[in-house]
């Protein structure tokens, strides 16, 4: 009796192993409420579109996504995270937007040998001295777009600047990386309060200090007030607004005609003309409805990264396989030119836009040029893989 | 010298914004002796409700109308189901119970709404710049200005002088008093209530075109007004006017003029100062 | 005065060796002890199962619920209703935490003229960790515990606010992004990364302080606590020093969310400042008062009972703040005795002023 149980009980599991081995599980945790809520769901649209493109099989094999909501919160995220690895057997962990998330459930993941391929958080901890073969970033690294501006400053000869971030880790980054390409002079540099709702005293002072040009990272609805009062106070025209992670398609509407005449840069925008990025665009508006975001894009390229992986790996029990098959980035991104560097971040173009008014009355971001071709971040020489 | 005088106006500006929430507040915490954490939430209610009459009926003026009032009957809603069995209660039940209707409330704006944030679009008239000393100042932000001092006179006459201000008055310094006396005690807070949750709604309306309409966009003014209230005193609207206009001078100047990283606490180290030397706030209203 | 110094020496002392007043074992004691041990019967029961998660889902909620024990002490027994309690958490955990850090690192941390050498050592980074909690506590209790009602609740939320920036602002340490704990900590000869070692760490905590609280809170000086909650004029008429009364409470309880804090930090191997803000002592509050006030084994219900509420609605939909909203509202207003008064009986009745 006890003999034929176990028979039993060999033959299921071996079917079940062999049945797992044509599956792939992902765990896609990403942040859905709270005020950022809107980039969660462009980050889960996303990537859904590119499953479903693929006919719900990444690389050929029938595919379950798990969705988790991370709540912005590092504990919240660390928790679904260890359910995903333990519970739910995920291969791959995807869609998280927040570096402070990112960092908080890198450790599990990369201990664990789950592969951790972020759409948009890029921390510099994880380009550099803690980069790892399970963990890759098909965005940018946080610097980058920062830094793409700096450049691009630093290039059109403008000579006085005047910087405005956050007062935290990201924001204090995001200025560094600027100063690393520019080399004009700052004029100033004042650091808002997290949450700040009111903006009408650091404009004064940046009206007060004269520069030739503004750069600005505020995100979410800091990026929104700003801009608005900005322009309130007229003095958009005056001292020319250049930004990063400010103003994107999320927030442009709620910004609306403020926003027209400030630049942006950015890895990507509906506009781009490469024939992946086309029928992306218009695969997305006809499936959801609305306009997709730069996160919506990174997040399907990230799903078609996956597919071209597990078909060229055959799966993703192999784990070095699998690494080494990611690592050659064959597909048509979005974006353009897509490849990796040695610490698994990207090596890709960044645009300069503009906001201009339509004939309709709309605002929309349009390319004016190519601001960098193939950045690299400033961190992949610390990588030691 | 001039940015200093700027940055001033400024300060009172954003101060002028705070006390149309925190009036509202502190005569609901003050006379109903209700600690009402979901005030942020009819702010932020009220905006959006503002987005969406503001859509539908094309006229700025008929949307901001039609959202306070529909928001000052939402808040009588609540008050009649939620908040009516908490007079009795002590006020940790009060802040578990707004603090679930904020969860609701966000929640369901999120539900309706979605998640991402809307624009409030203000008229072309309201739309201008007024030039100072130079300097071009947006005059829709004058315009709050003129709105809160507006407020503040029509809260004045109001609890002042007409009668029911005087029961307002009485039953912040003895509320069993007027109860004894016969006053319709049901009655009276229904219509505070109301009236707070109005002067929420327009906050927030007022408050859209500068700031962002997005779901929870009320917790964190939430704060900023408990500090005021504290600071100027519970139940005083004379209290809240004054202390508004010192945390926002304070914070706007705190935020230029001190190094970085005060700019996110100076408001919190006022306030302890403040209660350290005036445990009851500036104006205390009970005796 | 001298003479009400004495008497608090005297019921300080009493307090402390005096046997609870009646001994007795009401079917609230074997119950109590029947959830203690199915508990320690989890990693078993789990691996058995082949569900190594719910170990760290246990866990969790073991060191929630020594919070909630914590917070219970001074917001069900002294009715101090504190917004703050989730920064004792923290900075027990960033001790912790940067000690490891330092440690993983081989530098030395500097402050003023003293090298402090990193340690991952449980037994030597814990008590450390601990008492600088309990320090804390005691200069922010001296200040805080002057004031009551609505400006209490503002102060304990400024002083959260104000030690949650100062967190974001250690830019050293991971700021916002929060800190990790490479490497393995050692408690003496115990391996703490090993996570079924953690988690009866964690069950030997939860039930000392379970049984340290019940001690406390039957003793005298529970007695006073207790007493002004309700009426705190009358003792200071019969001359009993209610401010230092409440200030031990505070203290005590602060310690104790240390304790919490280091479990928390070792188990997630990570602590950012998202640990210590006011939203996380919002839950803990909602914790103890679904669990049922004032009684023992409330908070450690409720926290079981808030954790899994959040994990099971969390996975039916992403709105289930909509649903748990008016939970609480429902809770507060028809069942405000909590599951402990609603299932057996205990707790306090519902407050009337």
């Amino acid at each position: 009796m006890g003999y034929k149980k176990c028979l039993a009980a060999i033959t299921l599991a071996a079917l079940a192993g062999a049945a797992g081995a044509q599956e792939v599980k992902i765990g896609l945790v990403t942040t859905l409420t709270g005020p950022l809520g809107a980039l969660g769901k462009h980050v889960r649209d996303g990537f859904e579109l590119g499953v479903a493109e693929a006919g719900g099989k990444l690389g050929g094999l029938s595919t379950e996504v798990i969705v988790e909501d991370d709540q912005l919160r590092p504990d919240v995220a660390l928790q679904a995270a260890n359910k995903l690895i333990e519970r739910n057997k995920v291969q791959v962990i995807t869609g998280v937007i927040f570096s402070n998330v990112a960092m908080a459930i890198a450790k599990p993941a990369i201990d664990n040998e789950v592969f951790f391929i972020s759409p948009n958080a890029g921390p510099s901890q994880l380009a550099g001295k803690q980069c790892s073969p399970y963990f890759f970033a098909t965005a940018w690294q946080n610097d980058q777009p920062h830094q793409a501006m700096g450049e691009y400053l630093q290039e059109q000869g403008v000579k006085k600047v005047y910087l405005i971030a956050p007062n935290y880790t990201a924001g204090k980054d995001a200025l560094r990386g600027f100063k690393r390409a520019y080399k004009g002079a700052i004029v100033g540099e004042t650091y808002a309060a997290m949450n700040q709702l009111d903006f009408a005293a650091e404009i004064s002072k940046i009206r007060a200090a004269k520069p030739d040009a503004l750069y600005v990272f505020l995100s979410g609805g800091m990026g929104i007030n700003f801009t608005k009062q900005y322009a309130q106070a007229n003095l958009t025209n005056e001292i020319p607004m250049y930004s990063a992670f400010t103003i994107d398609s999320i927030t442009l509407p709620a910004i609306g005609d403020a926003a027209v005449g400030t630049y942006q840069t950015n890895l990507w925008n509906a506009d781009l003309p490469n024939k992946a990025n086309r029928h992306f665009v218009e695969s997305f508006q006809k499936k959801y409805g609305y306009l997709p975001s730069n996160f919506a894009a990174q997040s399907y390229d990230t799903a078609r990264l996956l597919d071209s992986a597990l078909r060229e790996a055959g799966g993703a029990s192999n784990k070095k396989a699998f690494a080494a098959a990611l690592k050659k980035a064959h597909f048509e991104s979005v974006r353009g030119s897509f490849s990796f560097n040695t610490n698994n971040f990207p090596i890709g173009n960044f645009y300069l836009l503009k906001v201009v008014k339509q004939a309709d009355g709309t605002v929309r971001q349009v390319t004016e040029k190519t601001a960098l071709v193939d950045a690299k971040d400033a961190y992949y020489a610390e990588c030691r893989m | 010298m001039l940015l200093f005088f700027e940055q001033l106006l400024n300060g009172v500006q954003f101060g002028m914004m705070l006390f149309l929430m925190a009036a509202g507040l502190t005569l609901v915490v003050g006379i109903m002796n209700l600690i009402n954490l979901a005030h942020g939430a009819l702010y932020m209610v009220g905006a959006f409700l503002a987005v969406t009459f503001s859509l539908l009926t094309g006229s700025y003026l008929l949307a901001v109308g039609l959202a306070v009032a529909c928001t000052a009957l939402i808040g009588l809603a609540i008050e009649f189901l939620v908040l009516r069995p908490l007079y009795s209660r002590d006020h940790l039940d009060q802040v578990l119970c707004t603090f679930g209707l904020i969860l609701f409330l966000n929640e369901l704006t999120r539900f309706i709404w979605g998640a991402t944030p809307l624009r409030l679009d203000i008229p072309a008239w309201l739309d201008y710049s007024v030039s100072l000393a130079g300097i071009d100042y947006p005059g829709y932000r004058l315009i709050v200005i003129l709105a809160s001092v507006a407020v503040a006179i029509g809260l004045y006459f109001l609890i002042g002088h007409t009668r029911i201000g005087m029961l307002i008055r009485a039953g912040a310094s003895d509320r069993k008093m007027i109860i004894g006396l016969g006053v319709n005690i049901a009655l009276l807070y229904s219509l505070i209530f109301a009236l707070g949750a109005g002067l929420a709604a327009l906050a927030g309306i007022l408050a859209a075109p500068i700031f962002t309409v997005q779901v929870g966009m009320g917790d964190h003014i939430l704060i900023l007004t408990l500090v005021v209230i504290v600071i100027g005193g519970i139940g005083s609207v004379r209290g809240s006017f004054a202390a508004a206009i010192v945390v926002g001078v304070i914070d706007t100047l705190g935020r230029v003029m001190l190094p970085s990283g005060f700019g996110n606490v100076i408001i919190y180290l006022l306030m302890a100062v403040i209660l350290f030397w005036r445990p009851r706030g500036l104006f205390p209203s009970h005796a | 005065m001298p003479e009400s110094t004495s008497l608090f020496r005297s019921a300080l002392f009493d307090s402390l060796v005096s046997a609870p007043p009646e001994k007795r074992y009401p079917v609230e004691f074997w119950l109590g002890a029947l959830f203690f041990i199915l508990l320690a019967c989890v990693p078993w029961l789990a691996s058995f199962l082949g569900e190594p998660f719910y170990v760290r889902l246990l866990m969790r909620m073991m060191i929630f619920s020594i919070m909630a024990l914590s917070l219970n002490l001074i917001l069900g027994y002294g009715g101090m209703v504190s917004f703050g309690h989730s920064m004792f958490v923290g900075v027990a955990a960033y001790v912790v935490g940067i000690l490891g850090y330092h440690a993983y690192e081989a530098n030395a941390l500097a402050i003023g003229p003293f090298q402090i050498q990193g340690s991952l050592n449980a037994l030597f980074t814990w008590p450390i960790a601990v008492a600088a909690t309990a320090l804390v506590a005691l200069m922010l209790g001296a200040v805080v515990l002057r004031t009551s009602g609505l400006y209490f609740i503002m102060i304990t939320l400024a002083l959260a606010q104000m030690l949650y920036f100062l967190a974001v602002s250690m830019e050293d340490y991971g700021g916002e992004d929060g800190l990790q704990v490479m490497g393995t900590q050692m408690l003496g000869n115990l391996d703490l990364s090993h996570r079924t070692t953690l988690y009866y760490v964690v069950w030997v905590c939860l039930c000392g302080v379970f049984l340290g609280c019940r001690t406390l809170v039957n003793s005298r000086f529970g007695l006073v606590l207790k007493a002004s909650r309700q009426n705190a004029d009358r003792l200071r008429a019969i001359g009993l020093p209610v401010f230092w009364y409440k200030l031990v409470a505070f203290v005590i309880s602060g310690a104790i969310a240390g304790l919490a804090g280091v479990l928390l930090v070792s188990s997630q191997s990570f602590v950012s400042p998202a640990d210590m803000a006011w939203t996380r002592s919002g839950d803990l509050i909602v914790m103890v008062v679904i669990g049922g006030m004032g009684s023992l084994f409330g908070p450690v219900l409720g926290a079981f009972f808030y954790l899994a509420a959040e994990y099971v609605l969390g996975n039916i939909t992403e709105y289930w703040q909509m649903i748990m909203g008016p939970l609480l509202i429902v809770i507060v207003l028809y069942a405000r005795t909590g599951i402990v008064g609603v299932f057996l009986g205990a707790g306090e009745r519902k407050n009337r002023i």
